[in-house]
């Protein structure tokens, strides 16, 4: 699955409006997901660090063994929480090629 | 000429016909004199008067930097079957609200404005119409206003839901992952806001932040309108300074001066206990009972009533205005409203019941792309710890008199059969 990355965190998120319950990533995570009684997965948005390789295969695995396409790995850099994002600065623009 | 320093404000000039455009600018100032609208906004310290309460100078900034072709959207659906407020300003003050909607299109550089009321109140659309047909025969410049009429839903209201429906014609919630996100209708950012919301952006770009603050308190400015229903003489619209003492907007309404408990902030808030009813009503007092303001809900229960009945008749229906598209809320909201029933009839189903609801509580929170079966988990949790007595008495198999009574106060419309709920 390419490049193994050691740092920064990931979390799986879910669309619940995809998600039709079928629990295959509960079958494929099984560190990360556990289903609820109606069969709809329950996940800790808690980030997991990167250096946890097998968590993060199987999160990998989950992803692309959803049926309904409905999980998604969302890497972090920083153990910050995704909506922590600040509001009122414009984007920077990037001018030219990025330094290697 | 009104007095902006006093009330009513939002209801200013108000009779039983809304003001037409010659009137609205004979009773507010000529708008256009404040130096920078944003500048007013931002010292007045505005939050929204849908529910949510967020500050709208922070949302207007978020949209300011997007580009593209930009909506502004006013939200009058009014999704709580015991609110009338939206309903109420745009019947009486139509102009207030599309001058606001306008200020806020001019702040984030917006070209048109949608005006959104539910097709259930053919009055209201009347009102509405009217006021956008006087302001298009001045041939003023400016955004283009729209009327639309989404079908009513409690979450038609909901904003991604609106959103979706003036998108693509479906008044279903939206996947939103990261907060803040910017809701689209095509690839146009839109600002939606309560019209109460817009009404006092109206009343801000006139007579400035100054005013607006001087009612109100320092965290929670302004004033609210509330809509007081439940075991009332009076059920009614009241325009309130925010902080005055809950008892007293419920003496105005002519309630019963010693309740069970008092509903605030709507289906999906709390319970405020019938002996704290003079805390001042503003958000800075009530987060002490984890409460808030919300959409200016107040309904009344009186003593003789059964707060677990009227508990499992609101969840009930909460469940089957879900849009069915989350499976937590489609399966969890029906459940708990089944667990509720159980409590209601008592017996040993009913123990098992209330430990089976604490749990399903935890599993449902904020498992939905929107905020529905959030609010129906607040409203399960605070019914279970304000009629913790009711429940005792129904679980030792001795059901209050107010069960027994079959009078219900909280108003909940008829279910319709799932194949006639309308979503588009």
């Amino acid at each position: 699955m390419g490049v193994i990355r050691r740092s920064g965190m990931f979390v799986l998120q879910v669309n619940p409006i995809l998600c039709d319950g079928f629990g295959h990533c509960a079958e494929l995570a099984p560190e990360l997901v556990h289903l609820d009684e109606w069969g709809y997965p329950i996940i800790s948005q808690e980030p997991v660090p990167m250096a946890d390789i097998g968590a993060y295969e199987s999160a990998r695995y989950a992803e692309r063994g959803c049926p309904r396409q409905a999980l998604h790995v969302t890497k972090m850099n920083s153990p910050a929480p995704v909506s922590n994002v600040t509001m009122n600065q414009p984007r920077p623009v990037s001018r030219g090629r990025r330094p290697l | 000429m009104i007095d902006a320093y006093a009330l009513p404000r939002l209801f200013a000039g108000a009779t039983n016909r809304p003001l037409s455009l010659e009137d609205h600018e004979r009773v507010f100032a000529p708008t256009g004199e404040v130096a920078s609208l944003l500048e007013e906004l931002d010292a007045s310290g505005l939050v929204g008067r849908g529910g949510a309460g967020f500050p709208t100078t922070r949302k207007v900034d978020l949209l300011r930097h997007q580009r593209g072709h930009k909506f502004v959207v006013v939200n009058g659906m009014e999704g709580e079957p015991a609110a009338h407020k939206d309903n109420r300003l745009l019947s009486t003050n139509p102009h207030l609200v599309l001058d606001g909607a306008e200020m806020l299109a001019q702040m984030i550089g917006a070209s048109r404005i949608a005006v959104c009321v539910a097709r259930d109140n053919p009055t209201v659309v009347n009102h509405v119409e009217r006021a956008i047909h006087e302001r298009a025969r001045r041939n003023l410049r400016g955004p283009g206003i729209d009327l639309h009429t989404p079908p009513w839903r409690y979450v038609a209201g909901e904003e991604s839901a609106l959103v979706h429906w003036l998108d693509d014609n479906e008044s279903l919630p939206q996947y939103r992952p990261g907060r803040p996100h910017i809701l689209r209708i095509g690839r146009g950012p839109t600002l939606v806001d309560n019209a109460e919301t817009c009404a006092n952006v109206g009343l801000i770009g006139r007579y400035g932040a100054q005013s607006f603050r001087s009612l109100g308190t320092a965290e929670h400015p302004g004033s609210v309108i509330v809509s007081v229903t439940g075991a009332v003489k009076r059920p009614n619209v009241l325009e309130v300074n925010l902080g005055t003492p809950l008892a007293n907007i419920l003496a105005t309404a002519g309630a019963d001066p010693s309740p069970q408990a008092v509903l605030l902030g709507g289906y999906g808030g709390a319970w405020l206990s019938g002996d704290q009813i003079h805390t001042p009503y503003s958000n800075e007092a009530l987060a002490a009972h984890n409460l808030s303001v919300g959409a200016g809900i107040v309904a009344v229960l009186p003593r003789q009533a059964c707060g677990v009945a009227e508990a499992h008749r609101v969840v009930r229906w909460m469940a089957h205005e879900s849009a069915r598209q989350c499976g937590p809320c489609a399966f969890g909201l029906p459940a708990l409203a089944d667990d509720l029933l159980a409590v209601v009839r008592g017996g040993r189903d009913g123990v098992a019941a209330i430990a089976r609801l604490q749990d399903r509580c935890g599993v449902i929170e904020g498992r939905g792309a929107c905020r529905h079966p959030d609010g129906v988990v607040r409203f399960v949790r605070s019914s279970i710890e304000a009629f913790a007595h009711d429940i005792d008495s129904h679980l030792r198999g001795a059901p209050c008199a107010g069960a027994r009574a079959k009078q219900r106060f909280l108003t909940v419309p008829a279910l319709e059969h799932e194949e006639d709920l309308v979503w588009e």
